[in-house]
């Protein structure tokens, strides 16, 4: 239990970061896409650009995990198909549902319950991947 | 105080978003919401389908304990650090969504004409949740990656195969909120 409570404390400070930059709001998504708010762009640009300089940073300091091993990103598999199609349909649905993956739980905890089908429905849609996941070009 | 209740800036989000980031790779892990999905269909038992769910989902129970706190995370940020909620929308977002028949837009994070219960139960209100559910849980897994996983951690480490996926995103969004919407609504 004591390893689990650093990831649960990290879980709350990304559910209270996303609820008060209003990031899980369906409004802001719809905003965002029909680019009439430079709000999103700023969360998004500057946690890239804040991200970009602390993984510099320890690269440059040789800054290792906790667990002592090299702090690095995993990278991605060389492709372009997979990417391009498979984020397309990301796209649709995310502004169709005004939710990514990580705001549908947050909102759960607003008590927007009603997010729950859209949860089953993503759940579905991961399994259905799945099922069809060799037959599909990557 | 004040400051806390206010709706945070996006120059104050954007870097704590960035932390959690690095934080969960400094505890070894990274930052995957989607993941997760592919977590629990394993626990439900979709491995006896699919070899894709074949997996040690034990390995990945530190990330369900993030979804659980980004849960309880929401619940404190609405509950009680937040006042009422009026986002600060640009009136010509207002005036289009009025347009396509969203009253009010910006008194709460969700639209009632999509996410109260009597829209979710009629046919058309339920049909759009599971489709756009739907389409997240597959591409999210087909682009092997969501806004967390792609937009911010890949982007951070510069990778190619998130920028793809991104414009991705950005091209499914912008067709659905521009071709599609005016058809739907």
């Amino acid at each position: 239990m004591g390893k689990y409570i650093k990831f649960f404390l990290v879980g709350i400070l990304f559910g209270i970061v996303l609820v008060k930059s209003e990031a899980v709001s369906w409004y802001r998504i719809f905003e965002m896409f029909k680019f009439q708010s430079f709000h999103m762009y700023g969360i998004i640009g500057t946690a890239i650009l804040t991200g970009v300089v602390l993984l510099q940073v320890s690269k440059l300091k040789n800054i290792k995990t906790i667990e002592g091993s090299e702090l690095n990103v995993p990278l991605k598999d060389r492709s372009f198909t997979r990417y391009i199609l498979g984020g397309t349909i990301f796209g649709l649905g995310w502004a169709l549902c005004g939710a990514c993956p990580g705001p549908m739980y947050i909102l759960l905890g607003t008590g927007a319950f009603s997010i729950l089908i859209v949860i089953a429905a993503a759940l579905l849609g991961t399994f259905v991947y799945g099922i069809f996941k060799n037959k599909l070009p990557h | 105080m004040d400051y806390i209740l206010q709706p945070w800036p996006w120059y104050v989000s954007g870097p704590l978003i960035a932390i959690v980031m690095y934080l969960l790779l400094y505890f070894g892990r990274t930052f995957g919401m989607s993941s997760n999905l592919r977590t629990l269909c394993a626990i439900g038992g979709a491995g006896k389908h699919s070899d894709f769910f074949k997996f040690d989902w034990k390995s990945q129970r530190w990330n369900l304990i993030v979804v659980l706190g980004a849960i309880v995370g929401g619940f404190i940020a609405y509950f009680l650090l937040s006042n009422p909620i009026n986002i600060d929308l640009n009136q010509n977002t207002v005036k289009d969504l009025d347009a396509l028949g969203f009253e009010n837009a910006g008194q709460s994070l969700l639209p009632p004409e999509l996410f109260s219960w009597d829209n979710v139960l009629s046919l058309k209100g339920l049909l759009i949740l599971i489709i756009g559910g739907f389409l997240v849980g597959f591409g999210t897994r087909y682009a092997g990656g969501c806004t967390s996983g792609h937009a911010i951690t890949g982007l951070s480490s510069l990778q190619i195969p998130s920028f793809i996926a991104v414009i991705g995103f950005f091209l499914g969004g912008l067709i659905m909120i521009h071709l599609i919407y005016p058809i739907l609504f």
